[in-house]
């Protein structure tokens, strides 16, 4: 489903990703982990599009287009979907009229017919009931006013109404409660099907207890330096990224 | 900011007007300059009363002592008064008894605003004063309106029909030595709009007057008049657009409101004058005094605008608060794209005890406009326990834009309280990138978040108003924003 090929990106002067090679399969979960400023978010925004980021190397092909190649918005309307670390606020905006408009702008650029008001308040109130979440969200400007941990869960909730291809999760574990935690993870997990992928990045091995992943893989100084199954999550935890130090030198020159 | 947002933002200031057009129909014009004979000639044509020539006559006396107002934060060449043509009228042989006698190419001009009379007549229900340059075409609904007794007419056909009404209120809250554009407007207004809601009555209707400049280099000097007698309520609509051109015209109309007792006026506005190309040649000067005073106690005015266009906009919907318990409202949003520049605010004058008022005003800023917003709070000795809301936001579409906010407060009485609110935003590229992830264009992302910040506004308005100036919004904005 997506394939990345030795991509490297830079932002303004710094480059961040230095040549990350992954492929991830329509079905498959995999978590992306590794320590502040490996680059971890910088791929997911990459991935989605943002106009901060030069790809100056490599290529992305996703359900067999070059994703690079795309706008934001038809990667979006290509079903990729970002779970952003930090929800931005539209003050004014209800959720509701956010939402089916992007819904319906997504549907324009396949080619689907509209979702009607009906249809969309009831495929609403199904996802609603899914995270947890209070109707009256529905009506408040998007995250406006919002705490942390609901923000959180309305990105999940957004994910559920516009069922991505590909899912990527930035950090959603970040400022989450416990209970929180369980219940986006939930609604994660709820998302998993055969035909679409989700990449979780995340710092914490806590959120890979209740999103199990089909792969881990551990990014440093903006290359993956280590991939393996679900129990690689559990020794970094118990070895902390120390763990991953020496494969960090081996594919970098040292600094002078 | 991105590559993408500056193209977006080029596309705005390059937007061409989409209601430019000029209507072929002979006019009954008079030719440019203003002298006491000119005054004297208008108020012939319009076979006018001596007290209403002599107020004018006043007022033009007035007018020559007075020199134009320079406070404002606005730029713009002198304009030569003598070159206006001060009295238009489009031909008409016949009094008109239906739509079906007016000339089909003045219809087809508001088929192409997109304000079909007889659709209108049937979907809104709203009834239809147009002004066609400087004399009213087209009365609907009359009938219905006839039978709560609420005058709703040209202001032409006011004069002749109820003199005693408007002699009576007419200059009574905008005194015509008021301020050098309404003292003009005093001397010379063509026309215009009258309504009276009697004692009691709720209007049936929304009411609806839209302007249109028509004729080469005529100056526009609307008048309307509204009287609200006790308990009564009454929504009235204003919208306007104008053909393009190439000369600045100007445009110096006066609306004076009178609420008395549990008396409520709703006064909305959508103004969508041409505001000149992207170097803001050809546009529309707007320099309009707009005042309503709520003399009764518990009476209400509310003052809703929806500015987009014109090349300046000089205007300052303002209430006097005299009776007790009286409230004013004023909710504005302003856009300034291109060029254009905007002073505009509101006055509240607070005299009457428990006086209430509310003032929301939402700037948009975007290619190399200037939006000033300048308001006036004033709480007088005698307004025990006044109370006073502003909030004034300020939204910026590009770095070349301006937002200014000059407000004046003046307190007298130490019982009152008064707040006052001031932000400033741009339009964050994180916002249009996350709507942007969801699926939206840049511009329809752009279009929602301007949306967004103007809720408290269009909320204010009513529901096919509003959805007509989200529409004005988009097309405005257009590449600008939304």
């Amino acid at each position: 489903m997506l394939e990345i090929k030795d991509l490297h990106a830079r932002a303004e002067e710094a480059e961040i990703l230095r040549g990350i090679n992954l492929t991830v399969n329509a079905g498959e979960v995999h978590a992306i982990m590794g320590p502040n400023g490996s680059g971890k978010s910088t791929l997911a925004h990459v991935l989605a599009g943002r106009e901060d980021y030069e790809v100056t190397h490599g290529e992305v092909v996703f359900q067999g287009k070059n994703l690079l190649e795309m706008e934001v918005d038809e990667r979006a309307g290509e079903g990729v979907f970002l779970a952003y670390q930090y929800p931005v606020e539209i003050p004014g905006i209800s959720t509701k009229y956010f939402l089916k408009a992007a819904l319906n702008s997504i549907r324009k650029y396949r080619g689907e017919k509209r979702c009607d008001t009906s249809e969309f308040l009831k495929l609403v109130k199904d996802r609603m009931k899914l995270l947890g979440m209070d109707k009256s969200l529905l009506d408040r400007g998007v995250n406006e006013g919002f705490s942390g941990g609901e923000k959180k869960r309305n990105e999940i909730f957004q994910m559920a109404v516009l069922q991505p291809k590909l899912a990527i999760l930035d950090e959603t574990d970040s400022g989450l409660d416990i209970d929180a935690l369980r219940i986006v993870a939930d609604g994660v997990n709820s998302l998993r099907s055969a035909d679409r992928a989700i990449i979780v990045v995340t710092h914490y091995q806590r959120l890979l207890e209740y999103i199990v992943p089909d792969k881990v893989h551990v990014l440093a100084d903006g290359r993956i330096v280590r991939s393996g199954d679900k129990t690689l999550a559990l020794e970094l935890e118990e070895k902390g990224y120390a763990l991953v130090e020496g494969e960090r030198e081996a594919v970098l020159p040292a600094p002078a | 900011m991105s590559t993408e947002t500056d193209a977006l933002l080029g596309e705005v200031a390059e937007r061409a007007y989409k209601y430019g057009f000029v209507t072929d129909i002979e006019a009954d014009t008079i030719p440019p300059g203003l002298n006491e004979e000119v005054v004297r000639l208008i108020s012939a044509k319009k076979n006018e009363p001596d007290w209403l020539l002599d107020w004018r006559l006043k007022a033009y006396r007035h007018w020559l002592t007075l020199e134009e107002p320079k406070w404002h934060n606005v730029h713009y060449p002198p304009i030569d008064y003598q070159k206006s043509v001060y009295y238009s009228a489009p031909q008409q042989k016949n009094e008109l008894k239906s739509l079906d006698e007016v000339d089909p190419r003045l219809l087809e001009t508001y088929d192409k605003l997109g304000i079909p009379l007889e659709e209108q007549k049937a979907l809104a229900g709203v009834a239809v004063d147009a002004v066609f340059d400087s004399v009213s075409i087209a009365t609907t609904f009359k009938a219905t309106l006839d039978e709560h007794g609420v005058i709703f007419c040209p202001f032409s056909e006011a004069v002749q029909n109820h003199p005693e009404l408007v002699r009576k209120y007419l200059g009574s809250v905008v005194p015509y030595s008021d301020n050098f554009f309404a003292t003009l407007n005093s001397a010379v207004f063509s026309d215009g709009s009258f309504c009276y809601i009697p004692k009691g009555v709720r209007c049936p209707m929304e009411l609806s007057t839209y302007f249109r400049i028509n004729a080469q280099n005529t100056g526009q000097f609307e008048r309307t008049l509204i009287i609200a007698e006790e308990g009564s309520y009454v929504s009235y609509l204003e919208g306007c657009t104008a053909p393009k051109r190439d000369e600045n015209q100007l445009h110096a109309a006066i609306v004076e409101l009178v609420a008395m007792d549990d008396a409520q006026i709703k006064y909305s506005t959508v103004q969508n004058w041409y505001p000149g190309d992207e170097e803001g040649r050809g546009g529309i000067y707007n320099f309009v005094t707009k005042r309503g005073a709520c003399r009764g106690a518990n009476s209400k005015i509310s003052w809703t605008q929806v500015e987009t266009g014109s090349a300046i906009t000089w205007k300052y919907p303002s209430v006097m608060l005299l009776g007790d318990n009286s409230v004013g409202e004023f909710y504005s949003v302003a856009v300034t794209a291109n060029r254009q520049q905007a002073d505009t605010g509101t006055k509240m004058v607070h005299a009457g005890k428990n006086t209430r008022s509310t003032i929301v005003s939402k700037g948009i800023s975007a290619g190399r406009g200037q939006n000033n917003y300048r308001g006036q709070v004033k709480i007088q000795k005698g307004a025990t326990n006044a109370r006073n809301y502003s909030q004034c936001d300020s939204l910026l579409i590009g770095d070349q834009c301006g937002a200014h906010t000059f407000p004046y407060i003046e307190v007298h009485n130490t019982s009152s309280q008064v707040e006052h609110e001031a932000s400033t935003s741009k339009v964050g590229e994180d916002q249009i990138y996350y709507c942007r992830q969801r699926g939206l264009s840049a511009e329809d992302a752009v279009s929602m978040i301007i949306k967004g910040f103007c809720r408290e506004v269009f909320q204010e308005l009513p529901m096919e108003f509003a959805i007509e100036a989200g529409k004005l919004l988009s097309v405005s904005l257009e590449g600008s924003v939304g």
